[in-house]
């Protein structure tokens, strides 16, 4: 059929767009790998140097950018939170998808309607003050607690199972006498891996580039890596070979999970597009 | 011998036989568990949603600091609010850079999506590398912006002087500093809404196309008069999610002023959202933010409501 063949255009088009995407990802590595004095000369370069080893130890070491402390907490908050919301996730989905209750369908409106409301900005000042009454400023549980609060993983999850577990099957395993968290276990968990995944990389992201938030509940002596970065780009802004080393290790995680999972991401997100 | 076999009364009885205490706890199982399943959502949502939101309304209608005084004020935060410069600066800025992040980002991304929905070979790599930006943390993408846009040394000056263009100090003024953090925005965002829009194009159905095409539409009135209208529903959904993104602007614009909330000398690109974090986190005037917090939320269901109409005239009236 010549109505789907790609023109000319369109493969311009197509090339301009990949270069534009990773172009800013490109000057990421090239400052990363040079001296500062380079970063800041006219005309710029626009190769890679050979300073990238040098400027990722000066970050690592750098006294006040408590940039290995950050790497750990990120990956300690993004994979506590994404193993918990998936938990949650999955067994919620399976009841609102599997079981019969009074009110299901009203609790499942109400959580989409929570989905709506941009809690991170509206609720800040009161979970600031809880914290801090809580005495946990400072400490991870402050960034993970609230982030296990995810409306959209149970809406994707309630999906993913009525989808993907039949009636019969649940009914015939309840006939074998299977208690309804074995049935979760053997039954819903292994047909729902696929949608578990797609959760499991969204949430993952989510956390780890997650800023507003830990910006005020954590401080600079305890910081994920979002915030150490902000912490040298706010004393040290025009360090750039070092700060440029700083923020790619800190995509080089995300960049990694991109690779290996990418054919489930992009599926993942069009089959979430056009069910939502 | 397998149970098919045996006679029927023999299964049943084989089921009754199982001891009471077992069938009671099946029984809750059956009735009490759902109930259990779900729950763990509405318990986090009352501590870490409800009671916030709640509280939010509360401080706001209080004058409460970080000293811990506590006094009733009523609706004063609120028209101290209306009668703040500064505040109207922010709501400006916000929507100022908001249309000026979103238009064109919609546009490109539909004639992107409508590229990708193309016939061609390493689809999935093209796919993923629009999707790249995506997966690279905000903080880290605005501070590679931010010195790209640097007067002295950033390569977009640089560019603009191969024109004979003197360097431009991009941070200082109030346009050219909405057009980078807007640039910023939509490097991000524009992939995957096009991605999203690709979903919806795809659920479009040939013999639409192939009935135009007898019709003898051209290729681009097919695009307008076909694609667009069938688009609307996965429109709305993209540009509901851009409202409320858009409307909450914090991470780019304070990344660009090196994590400081004033958004420049002038606040000449302070958002609502950097507002509200400013007067509570600097200030701490936690009553005041509230306030502010509330008239943001009023300020996105006023952005969706009117995005919403507008995207359902499209492609609507013909």
């Amino acid at each position: 059929m010549t109505i789907w063949k790609p023109t000319v255009l369109t493969r311009v088009m197509l090339g301009l767009a990949i270069i534009v995407s990773a172009f800013p990802l490109y000057w990421m590595l090239v400052i990363a790998s040079r001296t500062n004095s380079d970063a800041v000369a006219t005309p710029p370069k626009f190769l890679p140097g050979g300073n990238l080893g040098q400027n990722i130890i000066a970050v690592l070491t750098h006294p006040e950018a408590q940039f290995v402390a950050g790497l750990t907490n990120s990956f300690i908050v993004a994979s506590v939170v994404t193993v918990s919301v998936i938990i949650i996730s999955t067994l919620a989905g399976f009841a609102f998808a599997n079981l019969n209750f009074r009110g299901r369908n009203l609790l499942l409106v109400l959580v989409l309607l929570t989905m709506a409301v941009p809690l991170q900005q509206m609720g800040v000042v009161p979970l600031y003050r809880l914290m801090v009454s809580l005495e946990w400023t400072g400490t991870l549980k402050a960034v993970i607690l609230p982030y296990l609060l995810n409306g959209f993983g149970i809406f994707l999850m309630t999906q993913y199972t009525r989808q993907s577990v039949p009636m019969e099957l649940v009914e015939a395993a309840r006939v074998d006498g299977a208690a309804t968290l074995r049935i979760w276990w053997n039954v819903v968990l292994p047909a729902v891996r696929p949608g578990m995944a797609v959760l499991g990389i969204n949430t993952f992201m989510l956390m780890w580039n997650d800023y507003m938030w830990p910006l005020i509940v954590l401080n600079q002596e305890n910081p994920t890596v979002q915030i150490a970065i902000n912490g040298l780009n706010a004393r040290f802004s025009t360090e750039y070979s070092l700060i440029f080393a700083g923020t790619a290790l800190s995509i080089i995680p995300l960049v990694l999970v991109f690779v290996a999972f990418g054919r489930q991401i992009v599926g993942g997100l069009m089959e979430g597009a056009v069910k939502a | 011998m397998s149970l098919d076999t045996l006679p029927r009364a023999t299964r049943n009885s084989h089921r009754r036989d199982r001891p009471p205490g077992r069938r009671w706890r099946s029984r809750v199982d059956v009735k009490a568990m759902p109930y259990a399943l779900v729950s763990p959502y509405f318990i986090l949502f009352a501590a870490f949603g409800l009671f916030p939101l709640a509280f939010t309304l509360y401080y706001s209608l209080y004058d409460y600091d970080l000293a811990g005084t506590v006094e009733w004020a009523g609706l004063d935060n609120y028209s101290a609010l209306l009668g703040d410069d500064d505040f109207w600066r922010a709501v400006v800025n916000t929507v100022g850079m908001f249309i000026l992040a979103t238009v064109p980002q919609m546009i490109l991304a539909l004639f992107l999506a409508n590229a990708l929905n193309k016939r061609f070979r390493l689809r999935l790599a093209i796919r993923m590398s629009v999707l790249l930006p995506l997966v690279t943390s905000v903080v880290a993408v605005a501070v590679v912006f931010t010195q790209l846009y640097a007067r002295d040394w950033g390569l977009v000056n640089w560019i603009l002087s191969l024109f004979g263009v003197d360097p431009y100090n991009w941070r200082a003024e109030r346009i050219p500093s909405w057009i980078a953090i807007a640039t910023m925005v939509d490097w991000r965002w524009t992939g995957y809404n096009a991605i999203i829009f690709l979903a919806g194009m795809q659920t479009i159905p040939r013999d639409l196309y192939e009935a135009a095409s007898i019709d003898g539409a051209s290729r681009r009135r097919q695009f307008w008069q076909v694609t667009l209208p069938m688009l609307r529903p996965t429109m709305i959904f993209v540009v509901l999610n851009s409202t409320i993104g858009g409307l909450t602007l914090f991470s780019e614009p304070m990344t660009f002023y090196n994590g400081n909330p004033d958004g420049g000398s002038q606040g000449q690109f302070q958002t609502v959202a950097m507002f509200v974090y400013k007067e509570a986190f600097r200030e701490f005037d936690y009553g005041y933010a509230s306030a502010a917090a509330w008239l943001l939320f009023l300020l996105i269901l006023i952005g969706a409501a009117i995005n919403f109409l507008f995207v359902r005239r499209i492609g609507g009236t013909k």
